[in-house]
This record gives structure tokens, sequence and C-alpha cells, in this order.
């Protein structure tokens, strides 16, 4: 796999959320994903990107454009410096929240993409990627 | 301080989203309606979110709530204009906004809100009395 591009950003504020969705949603038409594809990893990123902010007390976003022998995909990886998660399967279980929201965040940004990885550990932080194939 | 207008239409209350909200927006958004219907006495609310391009979680949340919370002031809420992909979307994500009454446009989330008003209230008054008349000058 190499990667064609990458770019970061800072996922810190509520802002930063909105322009998270706002950069992907352009990665993800100048790759030129369908609508439908397009929605879900931007939809995805909004979820996860949230988690950064609220539960990791921020951190960062790295996009990148990557292709294999026969595909482009668009991967994003956000990593906060955050407590970290104690048990990332139960995190991913739909309707569990340490938090005051839904519990879908997680778990519902895996269903939206094609490849989806967290890697945490209690007091180490906590990065996610999420990659969708066109 | 940024906010999304609120229109009010008879007894109606009328929403059109057209930035992508960041949350304390929408929750702005959300304390915004609910004083307003208590306020105005409104009977409906519509929400046009036809301009959204991404519904997450949050945004989803919210339109549960606004509608719960409606529902609770005894205002009937539905969200108008859902693009596909979004609605593609938001069931993915697990998100199916139950409990909220959602139309295809404005003309049919209107027509379900004068529906739900009934012949009661303030339609009940003039305008099934001026149906009468306009079919019976037909009939003649």
């Amino acid at each position: 796999m190499a990667t064609l591009r990458s770019e970061t950003l800072p996922v810190r504020s509520e802002r930063d959320i909105v322009y998270v969705r706002q950069t992907v949603r352009r990665w993800a038409e100048e790759l030129r994903f369908g609508l439908v594809d397009q929605t879900k990893i931007v939809t995805a990123a909004s979820e996860i990107a949230r988690n950064t902010v609220v539960y990791g007390g921020g951190g960062e976003l790295r996009l990148e454009a990557i292709n294999d022998d026969v595909r482009k995909g668009l991967r994003l990886t956000f990593e906060d410096k955050g407590p970290g998660i104690a048990d990332v399967d139960l995190a991913l279980r739909d309707g569990f929240t340490t938090g005051a929201g839904l519990g879908l965040g997680l778990g519902g940004a895996k269903r939206l993409c094609n490849e989806f990885n967290v890697d945490s550990r209690p007091g180490n932080g906590t990065r996610v990627m999420l990659l969708r194939w066109k | 301080m940024e906010r999304i207008p609120i229109l009010r239409m008879g007894p109606f209350l009328l929403v059109t989203i057209q930035v992508d909200m960041h949350d304390r927006l929408a929750l702005t958004l959300q304390d915004d309606l609910t004083a307003k219907i208590a306020s105005t006495g409104a009977k409906g609310v519509l929400i046009d979110i036809s301009s959204l391009e991404v519904v997450d979680s949050f945004i989803g949340r919210m339109l549960a709530n606004i509608s719960a919370m409606a529902s609770v002031l005894d205002a009937k809420t539905v969200v108008v204009g859902m693009q596909p992909a979004v609605a593609i979307t938001l069931v993915e994500l697990g998100l199916s906004l139950p409990g909220v009454r959602t139309a295809l446009n404005v003309e049919r989330g209107m027509d379900q809100l004068h529906r739900a008003l009934g012949g009661t209230e303030k339609r009940g008054v003039n305008e099934p009395a001026r149906q009468d008349a306009e079919r019976g000058d037909i009939a003649q």
C-alpha cells in the first residue's frame, strides 16, 4: 500500500470537528468517491472527531490518500493523548457510553468504513484508524 | 451569538438548517425552539434539513430531542427533505430516528402538520366552510 499524499489537522474544538467534516468531504470528492460513500466516511469521521475532542481531550487527524494495486482509498487516523479506552470491545458495542452521548459513535463509525481499528490503552491515549476504499 | 433563525407561520414554526452546524449551535437551536414553542403556543414544528449533507449521531440526537420536547409541549415535529445518502448513512450508523416524523419535502411536511391539527381550532373556523361553499359552486 502506498500513500499518495497526506495532511494533518488539529482536532481540538467543536469548530475543528466541522473543519474535519469539510476536509474529509473535499478529499473524498477528489478521490471521486460516490455521494453515499462520501457521506459515510464524512459521518464516520465526524463521530470519531467528536470522541477525540470530548473523550480524548483533543488530538489530531492524519488524512492519507492511499492505493494498492487495484484501488484507491482514504485513510483517516485520529490520535489523542487522552485517558484511553479501558475496554475497546465494550466501547464498540452500540449503546455503550461513559459520556452523555448515544453510544453509537465507535460502533457506528466502524460500520461506515471498510477497515477500522482502535488502538488504545488506559493512560496511553487512543488511535482510531478508518479506511474506506473507493 | 450565531443562531439558526426560527420563523413563525400561523400555528407552526419553521426552521431551515442551511449551515454545517457545530455542536453548540445545534444545542442552541434545540433550546431556542423549545422556548419558542412555549412562548408562541405553536402546534407544529417543521425542520427542513435538505441542505444538510451530514447528519451524525449528535445532530440525529438533536432532532430526536426536539421532537420529544415539542411533543411534551403539545406540538408535532416533522423533519423534511433528508437527502437519500444521509438516510442511508444514518440507518447504517444505527440511528433510525424512532419517534421522529419525516416527510420527503416541505409541502408534504406541511400537509402532515395540517392534518395533525385536524379540523379543530384555527383551521376549523374558516377553511372547511369555504371549501363547502366552493364545492357548492361546482355542483351548481
